[in-house]
């Protein structure tokens, strides 16, 4: 008999908190990257094995929420933003946790260890990008302080700054994937061909986690501008 | 003549039955519209809604209820068309009051949202013209009412909009908002007093035989310092509760504790809230009391200019209360629940412009719908990018509601209003 209230159902779900829950998901997938590439290092598969089942797990759940935002945003919402710019940051939020999960699983299905010569610079490297994914989550988290305000002011101004770091940890990224790619190249001769193909597929993920990651701040710069 | 001489008490007992039995429907859907977005948004427990809804409920409609009344009593219906055969008058408006009441239950069984207001309405102007005659209708009034249903949700929202939008220039986007906020929430608290008190002291205080006179002029000049003082007195009593408030640390949620600050604003506007719906949802279960009474009492004359019995307007106020006590407050509980996308900051402007539309169409005597206005002004703080997401079919199946509700009223009467003439005559 309640149900004769029209105002009961006048609001619909908030994209926000799902939204955001989404991309702390995927950012927990891109951060157990280093203790796999540490355990793979260690040539300890067993353990690296078991890193890899969390990593999925994440990815699941981040499949999940992803679905479930794309099923609370039908075409008769009226939401403060376009519902296709939340749409669009949720298919690049996913794209963290993929390819989290792509390169892990790639390193575990071959057993690949990196020519000892390269490590540190990797270790280096992988920390810059998964730096990346957590100051995405950072910027992400304003979502709801975003709404708070209306999208406009103070606390945009505050986002974008958040952004601007965002793009320097990826310029990083940049500039070590290049250092290891050149550094690559002058050991590759002495090097198991295919294995050689492989070490610069996983250098190219591990990029392209850092450059989704990116693209998360970017779609956020596009739904505060008005 | 003689019907009413003859069955004059039974006819009364059943006008106040029926009267109650709609006031009883009004209280238990209505109110919990009102009510269901403060709850929602925490700023008060389900208990504190009640309290706060029986006694604003109360006053607004003893207080300010008077124009509406009046309108629905004699401003839709000729009376001078029947001057001749009153127990049609009296037929009339008790099947309007069943109808009405009917209608809300079975609407409220179902699940669909509807109006109390337009179920009235749609009732009285249907017994009329089709039992009694085209012409007994004040076509022309009955326009103005159906363009106030148009303009009421507008001006809700455009009033919230610019609510919400002023909150988030002054207070939300500043350096401190916290602080900012206790310095100027008692500003929006003035703006509740003098608002509720300009209408009571304009519209209300003759329809219960009180006259006030400053001796400046006109009326109106003479509710402006009256009604500045009152607002100054609820912004004092605010700015008293808003020292509790203490700022916590919250890292995570940044705007939290000024949500915390608007909570005691929205304690305001709920009662404003249930003033304003008082003031004009009570007159739909009143004013046909109210008609049948006077032409009963006056052994069958019907007069336009009589006085209404301040009784009256206690069992329409009564029936409220107990339609909130006995059922309402579970309707409150389910709309309360759901309503969690309206924080404070949203929900204040909300009720602020919607209070401030409903209590001015009061005191000009027209009858909107509460519910309707409310939704509007909800709209408009979702036009100023203030909510996060806002359900467009709904908003369709609410419009809608306003258009089957007045043939459903209508056809209902009519069929009573036959009934009862077919057991009287």
């Amino acid at each position: 008999m309640a149900g004769s209230n029209p105002l009961s159902n006048l609001f619909g779900r908030s994209p926000i908190g799902p939204i955001q829950e989404h991309m702390k998901v995927a950012n927990d997938a891109a951060q157990l990257l280093p203790a796999f590439l540490e355990a793979a290092h260690r040539d300890d598969w067993a353990a690296a094995s078991g890193i890899f089942d969390r990593i999925s797990e994440a990815e699941r759940e981040a499949d999940k929420l992803k679905r479930s935002v794309r099923r609370h945003l039908p075409n008769s919402l009226f939401l403060p933003v376009p519902r296709t710019d939340l749409l669009e940051l949720v298919t690049i939020q996913d794209h963290v946790a993929n390819t989290a999960k792509d390169v892990a699983g790639l390193m575990l299905g071959r057993e690949m260890q990196f020519p000892e010569k390269l490590q540190r610079r990797l270790v280096e490297f992988v920390m810059s990008c998964t730096a990346t994914c957590e100051q995405a989550l950072v910027a992400i988290r304003e979502l709801d302080e975003l709404l708070e305000v209306g999208f406009s002011g103070r606390e945009v101004t505050r986002v974008e700054g958040l952004i601007k770091e965002l793009d320097k940890l990826e310029g990083r990224t940049d500039k070590q994937s290049q250092a290891l790619r050149a550094r690559l190249f002058r050991v590759e001769r002495k090097l198991y061909a295919v294995d050689v193909m492989f070490y610069y597929k996983v250098i190219e993920l591990f990029a392209s986690l850092a450059d989704s990651a990116e693209r998360v701040g970017h779609r956020l710069q596009i739904l505060m501008a008005k | 003549m003689e019907i009413i001489s003859e069955y004059g008490g039974i006819l009364l007992i059943l006008a106040c039955v029926f009267g109650f039995f709609m006031a009883w429907g009004v209280g238990a859907n209505d109110v919990a519209n009102a009510m269901g977005t403060s709850v929602g948004s925490r700023a008060l427990t389900i208990r504190q809604a009640i309290l706060v809804a029986v006694v604003f409920e109360f006053l607004g409609a003893y207080l300010a209820g008077g124009e509406v009344t009046a309108t629905i009593r004699k401003g839709i219906i000729d009376a001078d068309s029947m001057q001749d055969s009153p127990e049609l008058l009296v037929y009339g408006m008790l099947s309007a009051l069943l109808a009405a009441g009917t209608w809300l239950m079975i609407a409220s069984f179902k699940g669909w949202p509807v109006s109390t207001t337009h179920s009235i309405i749609g009732a009285i102007v249907g017994f009329a013209a089709v039992g009694i005659g085209v012409d007994a209708v004040h076509w022309e009034k009955v326009g103005t009412i159906a363009a106030s249903w148009i303009v009421s949700p507008l001006l809700a929202g455009s009033i919230s909009f610019g609510l919400f939008i002023s909150v988030k220039k002054l207070i939300l986007d500043t350096e401190d908002p916290f602080a900012r906020a206790k310095k100027y929430i008692p500003y929006y608290m003035w703006m509740v007093g003098f608002m509720i008190s300009m209408v009571t002291l304009l519209k209300g205080l003759k329809h219960i035989g009180v006259d006030m006179d400053l001796g400046l002029g006109s009326k109106f000049a003479n509710a402006l310092p009256v009604s500045a003082l009152i607002g100054l007195v609820v912004a004092a009593l605010g700015s008293l509760l808003l020292r509790r408030v203490k700022e916590l640390p919250n890292q995570e949620h940044r705007f939290a504790n000024v949500e915390r600050v608007f909570a005691i604003l929205m304690v305001f506007t709920a009662c404003a809230m249930a003033f304003a719906h008082g003031s004009n949802d009570v007159a739909n279960a009143v004013g046909p009391l109210a008609a049948i009474v006077n032409t009963v009492q006056s052994g069958g004359l019907i007069a336009a200019q009589a006085v209404m019995p301040w009784w009256i307007l206690l069992v329409g106020a009564l029936g409220i209360v107990v339609g909130l006590v006995t059922y309402g407050w579970k309707v409150i509980m389910t709309v309360g629940r759901k309503i969690t996308e309206l924080t404070p900051s949203r929900g204040f402007a909300a009720e602020l412009g919607a209070a401030s539309t409903v209590v001015l169409a009061s005191g000009t005597g027209l009858p909107v719908s509460t519910t309707h206005t409310l939704v509007g002004a909800v709209l408009g703080v979702g036009f100023a990018r203030g909510i996060a997401a806002l359900n467009l079919r709904t908003i369709g199946h609410i419009f809608l509601s306003w258009l089957v509700t007045l043939p459903a009223g209508a056809g209902l009467a009519i069929m009573f209003f036959f009934m009862f003439k077919g057991m009287f005559s």
